[in-house]
């Protein structure tokens, strides 16, 4: 198989307008003839199922929550980057594109990210004119701040609240589509197969999830906006909702796979506090800006903070990186608050945590001006730790946070099966191996409402769709394929929980493909994982039946694709015989521990295909090519 | 710690429900009330049992999916608290806790713990919004918003919509979750234009589901977890009133309320 991106030739500066310009136009009055399915309600779905919904598609939207105000998107906290410059500060298109494609280590798409910086600017616009409540300066303009690495202030954030605000934006413009009768939105729902007949993505088989009745719906286009899959970890930052599912199933029915092992590590994260954990809780990169970070000069320090001395305290992150410090990208906090810790000199009871201490940054600004700025994270965490931040450090610690892996998708985010597009983190998206802070949101948002709506467009008016319905054969032989797994998995009543099996692969992939992998960890893992699932299928119990509402069933679904997906994950990864961004194989490092890439072998995108069960994936590579960002080796220091 | 909880358990709507008594060993302090349940639940399914039905997603607060009644204070009794982020260290060992669902009528029950609440998306969809389709947008920075007024619009639009307000209201009205999106929208230069017209049509839908009136309690701002202020019950009436003495013949027709 070869992959085409259909990346536009010319100036890259003119890329996307060309694009435009070549694609074929739906008539406006032909428009209400198509429907299009639009998976997931985050600020990628909300945002593409609102625009079509403008333009006068027919949508039908799903989501699993009880509204599509839930999304995990709601989460986000500390802003969304933009190319405007308000601060006069040497930002451009061309800067932010620039840092994107180096902060993904070369392993990011040019054009695609060069669109992204672009659209970025009308983003930003678009979200002040739906109402959304961005931070200001005194004389009413937007106020900006530097984040997440970034040596320009082109973040834009509402309190720390950025995503609430940004997808209640996109939820309000969605719900009055709802009521104008473009989208019908239908929440308490999930997708469980994807219908491709021939050769297309014509529809979907979902479960009500509250009466468990399973429907297909068919339609000329479908859209996968549902999110990314760092719940394979069981431990991350996501959702407890967050799954694969989606995605994973499109991938059975031919979509290709790529860089499943590109997985975030977010290194400001409240660390585990039991085994009862459920899931980890961000505390925002942005407070990097203020707060500082150590540990003890001495192993197994058990003094408390206040009676370490300064000298005796080791700002690691300030000694190894003097120009970033403490706003080094996130792949590289991770990495050396590990490699801190590993040596012994991590704080907490654990032992897997260090300060971030704020003392320094209240004593030049003020308590209040530090309130001001970080109040509800500082709650949160107090709430969470019964710690007062402001008196004494906080104790951070990595989690898995983002999925830059995902479905392959070309410059139209269409995937490997003509008419199933895939927008926002479900995507291999444009953040290579790693995501700058700010640019998810950024992505989803430009995704959903300036690129999806002129290239589905061009997709319908370019095709000619047979009449196809429920009774079509495929839709029924998915349905069955859905209705037997349920039946199955609520007939083993064996004596484990779903959640038992997830934890333990979750602490699996963690151990093995997390923040330090190797080729033999990886073999292990493997075996591990294949031998887990064979025990789930024989020894999971899920009570309940099929017809009502059951979390317990809608988990066992999820947890069975995170047991595929993890070993592809460790699949991929083995084969990248490379460190970049967030993959870290210790056999390829330099002699001061960073990251060594090797562009000669392994500069291109790992897209995976699916050749059935126990066999082994298929590897297309696409190469990628660098014109105006040359590979280098990152430099941080 | 060893807690008892004793939780609302009903199959369906069409099914009769009763409380259950739970004993719960093995609480630690630092856990969340979420993950005492889901402690709960892992023992309940290993006696092929089936689990408490509750709502969650975000556990940080901030996605509106969780809550219930805790020895009858919704999201339980600490100030500015979702039940996600209620830690067990506010508990003490031996003591009793009462679960149950969200009591409204507007809220139908679907299953112990979990309710219906699509009557907030329906008066979102009654016009909490400003109309700008993509692509309308003018250049961000030409609309200035004074730093007051955007907190005050921010302050009102961390509403997470989870329902807590009209439970907590003796008469389940859902006034300040309405409010606080008037409020949000109305305060900001953006929503000027469509400021009379989403007032009427957001209270007229309010009107049309089964919640009940306002008669100035205040319970529903105690027990708000993101602490919306019962301002924003004086603007929705300030809003309303101003729109239906301004209100012309000629007035573009309202949106009719759907049936909640
Ligand atoms: C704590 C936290 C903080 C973050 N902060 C930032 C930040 O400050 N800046 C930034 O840029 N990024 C941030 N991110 C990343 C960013 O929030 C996400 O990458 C982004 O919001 C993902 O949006 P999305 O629309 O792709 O998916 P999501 O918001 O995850 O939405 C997925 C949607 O798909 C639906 N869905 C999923 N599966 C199914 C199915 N099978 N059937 C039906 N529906 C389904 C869900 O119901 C949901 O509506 C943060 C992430 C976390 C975890
Ligand atoms: S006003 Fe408060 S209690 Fe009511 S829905 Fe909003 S956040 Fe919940
Ligand atoms: S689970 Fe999201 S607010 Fe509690």
């Amino acid at each position: 198989m070869t992959l085409d991106a259909r990346i536009p030739s010319g100036p890259i500066e003119q890329a996307w307008d060309k694009a435009r310009f070549d694609m074929k136009l739906v008539n406006p009055a032909n428009k209400r003839k198509h429907n299009v399915i639009v998976v997931g309600s985050g600020l990628a779905g909300a945002s593409a199922a609102a625009s079509l919904g403008e333009l006068g598609y027919r949508v039908q939207c799903f989501c699993f929550q009880d509204s599509p105000r839930r999304a995990h998107s709601i989460a986000a906290q500390g802003g969304i980057n933009a190319a405007k410059n308000y601060p006069n500060d040497g930002e451009s298109i061309f800067r932010l594109f620039y840092d994107t494609v180096k902060g993904g280590d070369f392993r990011a798409r040019e054009a695609n990210v060069y669109r992204l910086a672009q659209n970025s600017v009308r983003i930003i616009d678009q979200c002040v004119a739906q109402g959304v409540p961005f931070a200001r300066e005194y004389g009413g303009s937007l106020t900006n701040r530097s984040f997440g690495g970034a040596q320009v202030s082109r973040t834009f954030y509402a309190r720390g609240q950025t995503g609430q605000q940004l997808l209640l934006g996109a939820y309000q413009a969605l719900e009055r589509q709802v009521r104008a009768g473009t989208v019908t939105m239908t929440p308490r729902t999930e997708m469980l197969d994807l219908i491709v007949i021939d050769g297309r993505a014509r529809g979907i088989v979902t479960r009500n999830l509250v009466t468990g009745k399973l429907d297909v719906h068919i339609a000329d286009a479908v859209i996968l906006a549902t999110g990314g899959y760092g719940n394979v970890y069981y431990l991350s930052t996501n959702a407890k909702g967050s799954n694969t599912t989606a995605i994973w199933r499109a991938h059975k029915r031919g979509a290709l796979f790529a860089n499943p092992c590109f997985t975030q590590i977010h290194p400001t994260c409240i660390p585990v506090s039991g085994d009862y954990q459920s899931k980890l809780t961000l505390m925002s990169e942005s407070l990097r800006n203020d707060g500082r970070i150590w540990v003890p000069k001495k192993k197994d320090d058990q003094r408390s903070p206040d009676q370490i001395p300064e000298d005796e305290r080791d700002y690691y992150l300030e000694r190894r990186y003097p120009s970033f410090g403490n706003l080094v990208p996130r792949d590289v906090a991770s990495r050396n608050a590990k490699a801190v810790c590993d040596e012994g000199r991590g704080v907490g009871k654990s032992g897997l945590g260090v300060y971030l201490d704020f003392s320094e940054a209240i004593a030049r600004v003020g308590e209040k001006t530090i309130r001001e700025r970080y109040g509800n994270l500082f709650d949160m965490y107090q709430r969470i730790t019964d710690e007062d931040p402001y008196k004494v450090p906080m104790r951070i610690y990595p989690a898995i946070h983002y999925t830059m892996g995902g479905l392959w998708v070309d410059y139209h985010l269409q995937s490997t099966i003509p008419g199933l597009f895939v927008l926002g983190e479900a995507n291999f998206s444009d953040h290579g191996a790693n995501r700058l802070g700010a640019s998810a949101l950024m992505q989803g948002l430009s995704d959903g409402y300036f690129v999806i709506p002129n290239t589905v467009g061009h997709y319908l008016a370019t095709n000619s769709f047979a009449k196809a319905d429920a009774t079509h054969a495929e839709a029924q032989s998915a349905l069955a394929g859905v209705r037997q797994t349920t039946e199955k998995l609520l007939s083993i009543r064996g004596k484990r929980t779903v959640d038992s099996f997830h934890r333990e692969l979750g602490k699996i992939t963690w151990d093995y493909c997390g923040m330090a992998r190797t080729a033999q960890g990886l073999q292990t893992a493997i075996g591990k994982i294949r031998a887990l699932r064979e025990e789930y299928w024989q020894n999971v119990t899920v009570p309940g039946s099929g017809d009502d509402l059951n979390q317990s069933l809608e988990k066992a679904g999820r947890v069975a694709d995170f047991f595929e997906l993890a070993e592809l994950m460790c699949i991929d990864a083995r084969e990248r015989n490379e460190s970049c961004g967030g993959h870290f194989r210790e056999e390829y490092q330099t002699e001061d521990g960073e990251a060594k890439r090797d562009d000669a072998n392994y500069s291109y995108v790992a897209a995976w295909g699916y050749r059935g069960a126990g066999q082994a994936p298929e590897l297309t590579k696409e190469p990628l090519e660098f014109h105006h960002v040359h590979p280098s080796q990152r430099s941080y220091k | 710690m060893k807690l008892t909880l004793k939780i609302w358990r009903q199959k369906n709507s069409s099914t009769p429900g009763a409380f259950v008594r739970y004993a719960v060993d093995n609480v630690d302090p630092e856990m969340s009330m979420l993950e005492c349940l889901d402690v709960l639940n892992e023992t309940i399914i290993e006696r092929g049992e089936e689990p408490v039905a509750f709502e969650h997603d975000c556990r940080e607060g901030i996605c509106g999916s969780c809550g219930f009644m805790i020895n009858g204070v919704a999201h339980g009794p600490e100030r500015a608290t979702t039940a996600c982020q209620l830690s067990m260290r506010h508990f003490h060992d031996g003591q009793e806790l009462t679960l149950e669902p969200w009591r409204a009528r507007a809220f139908p029950l679907l299953k112990d713990l979990v309710v219906d609440r699509s009557a907030l998306d329906h008066i979102i969809q009654a016009g909490g919004y400003i109309s700008v389709s993509t692509g309308q947008a003018p250049e961000g920075n030409t609309i200035p918003v004074g730093k007051e007024i955007a907190d005050r619009a921010m302050d009102a639009a961390a509403c997470i919509g989870c329902g807590a307000c009209v439970a907590a209201c003796p008469n389940a009205s859902a006034v300040l979750f309405t409010g606080a999106k008037i409020a949000h929208l109305g305060l900001l230069p953006q929503g000027q234009p469509e400021r009379d017209r989403r007032a009427l049509n957001m209270v007229a839908q309010m009107d049309a589901e089964a919640f009940g009136n306002c008669t100035s309690i205040g319970e529903c701002t105690a027990a708000c977890p993101k602490e919306i202020p019962l301002e924003v019950i004086a603007i929705l009436n300030r809003h309303s009133l101003q729109a239906n003495c301004k209100q012309r013949e000629d007035l573009l027709p309202l949106i009719p309320p759907v049936a909640g």
